[in-house]
């Protein structure tokens, strides 16, 4: 009964933030790195609608550049965990034998590790930067991603169809890449989306700890940063970037209840 | 049971073997030469090979796992590059700070969101569900440095209750460490309640609409009992997962949190040795939040049992 509801209110929300992101490629009301001293931590005022930062650059364009590289990182990022996450998951879940015990071995050790803290590492190893930050954040997503289709695939596999896929003769990467891998689609879907907010979380946490896309490149996360010391004589500066996560996240996590309870009707 | 625990520890011991294999290698990749760092940029070679022989830098990177290693077993992580202090004392001191906080927070998050996820899935579908659920969803979708940005401008700058920046230890002054420590808890619980509701409420859902439910209210037993007797004890079971999961993660993710409060916790020692390269410690860290993690999840498997009978130990 929620699902429409989910749908309209969190499709809204992330059309507006995916349009502020596609629009800051073309356009901004400013510059996101020009500098305007006379107007330094002013509040919202007409040319500069939600204000400026300590340097007087107008926070609404670098809030839009912002949109773009948190969407464009999480994006990247899923794709990268997802494409990683189903090939090893579906190989050891559909193969077995050493090379899957091996594997898991491995990956039960990498799931000892919270995602954003082996992500830190990762970025303590290849230096904060957006690819940089792609790379680790997708190493530390993709064992859950391993996880989860190697489950899914592990009940396929005892299902009648496949027995009867290979019993008509069919070939063994055939019957993975045609009976297997469609069939484990909803879950890996239901991942997917959990997993951008996540990615989105961590990303302007690791921005925000400093470890993140380096400045003068607006993040969210380096804006929060930059804002605390300013807290109590600007308090736009913390309220505005913040509420713009906020409401990322709160729009796929609408979009994933939707998306669960339309793959998923019984819940 | 002291079989299955047995069995249980032995199978967590390769895990840890292989988390402290790649938290040694994660700390070897990290780039700069510790010794050029405590010596400064213009050092010589010669002090720089003699620090690296004092660190034992100058042997294979087996070897060094290997000593590495055995010290861990004995208790001994190492001193600190930067200070000289045992990363073991330092990281157990940290580790203190970080877990009271985390413990509290998933603590009380745990009461509240119990009853109210109960209480949600009994009226599912009635405004007062709907209100509940948009509001557990709003909390977790609250990226939690940005709500304790947000608790401090309210509480330490506009209505001066509370401190903003620093920390007092407990053996200092008791009374003034929980104030140090109310805002960065009650912005853990603010976010874990929304996570642990949704979670109470859908199991409860599950549970509500099984036949000994039915049977039960049949049976003519009040909703009362029917909710404390049969529902919250069978949806319990499922959110005692949920519980080891966010205890692991909030250990993961305590660094933003201490970051906004200034705590001196786990997860900013961390971040502040990343910042100055220094091995040992960040090595110390890492061990720490993950082994916490290995055994968070122990404990969760030992108590599933005692909510969920149907799971035995063996």
């Amino acid at each position: 009964m929620f699902a429409r509801l989910n749908l309209i209110f969190g499709g809204i929300l992330g059309s507006v933030v995916l349009g502020m992101a596609l629009l800051a490629l073309v356009w901004t009301p400013a510059s996101p790195v020009a500098i305007d001293p006379i107007n330094r931590l002013s509040g919202p005022i007409p040319g500069h609608l939600f204000g400026t930062d300590e340097f007087g650059r107008d926070i609404l364009s670098r809030i839009m550049t912002g949109a773009w590289t948190s969407l464009s990182v999480a994006f990247l990022t899923v794709a990268f965990a997802v494409i990683c996450g189903s090939a090893i998951g579906l190989l050891t879940g559909f193969y077995r034998g050493w090379f899957d015990r091996i594997a898991m071995l491995l990956n039960d050790a990498l799931l000892a590790f919270p995602g954003i803290l082996l992500a830190l590492g990762i970025v303590a190893i290849i230096g904060p930067s957006k690819y940089g930050i792609i790379i680790a954040l997708g190493i530390a997503y993709t064992p859950k991603v391993i996880r989860i289709v190697r489950g899914t695939v592990l009940s396929l596999r005892q299902k009648e169809f496949v027995e009867a896929s290979r019993a008509l003769g069919n070939g063994s990467v055939f019957t993975m890449l045609r009976h297997v891998l469609p069939n484990s689609f909803a879950p890996i879907a239901v991942l997917a989306t959990s997993l951008f907010g996540w990615v989105i979380l961590a990303e302007s946490a690791l921005s925000f700890l400093g470890l993140g896309v380096p400045p003068p490149a607006a993040t969210w996360g380096n804006m929060l940063s930059a804002a605390r010391p300013h807290l109590s004589t600007a308090p736009w500066m913390s309220i505005i970037p913040g509420g713009f996560i906020a409401l990322t996240l709160l729009s796929i996590n609408l979009l994933g209840d939707a998306l669960r309870d339309w793959l998923d009707p019984r819940m | 049971m002291a079989q299955f625990l047995v069995k249980r520890l032995l199978m967590a011991i390769p895990t840890l073997l292989l988390v402290a294999l790649l938290v040694f290698m994660l700390v070897r990749l990290i780039p700069g030469d510790p010794a050029l760092i405590l010596l400064g940029d213009g050092a010589d070679a010669n002090s720089v090979a003699a620090i690296n022989r004092r660190l034992g830098l100058d042997q294979p990177l087996p070897v060094q796992f290997f000593i590495w290693l055995g010290n861990v077993f004995q208790g001994d992580l190492g001193n600190s590059i930067l200070t000289g202090d045992p990363v073991l004392a330092l990281v157990w001191d940290r580790f203190q700070l970080s877990a009271t906080i985390i413990l509290l927070a998933v603590g009380t998050a745990t009461l509240i969101a119990v009853p109210v996820g109960i209480f949600a899935a009994w009226r599912q579908g009635s405004g007062m569900d709907f209100t509940l659920v948009a509001l557990a969803t709003l909390g977790l979708s609250i990226p939690s440095f940005w709500l304790g940005l947000m608790l401090l401008m309210l509480f330490g700058i506009q209505l001066g209750w509370l401190p903003v920046v620093g920390y007092v230890s407990f053996g200092q002054d008791a009374s003034l460490a929980i104030t140090y420590l109310v805002l960065p808890v009650l912005t853990l619980i603010l976010i874990e309640v929304g996570v642990l509701t949704r979670m109470v409420r859908s199991s409860a859902i599950e549970v509500l609409r099984l036949e000994y439910v039915t049977h039960a209210r049949a049976k003519g037993l009040s909703e009362r009992s029917v909710l404390f007797r049969h529902v919250l004890p069978n949806s319990f079971a499922p959110t005692l997962t949920l519980i080891g999961i966010v205890l692991g993660t909030l250990l993961g993710g305590i660094a933003v949190v201490e970051t906004v409060f200034t705590l001196p916790g786990l997860g900013r020692l961390l971040v502040e040795s990343i910042y100055s390269r220094d091995y040992p410690v960040v090595q110390g860290c890492l061990l720490m939040i993950a082994t916490g993690y290995v055994v968070v999840n122990l404990i969760v498997d030992l108590l599933y049992p005692f909510f969920d009978p149907r799971v035995t130990l063996e």
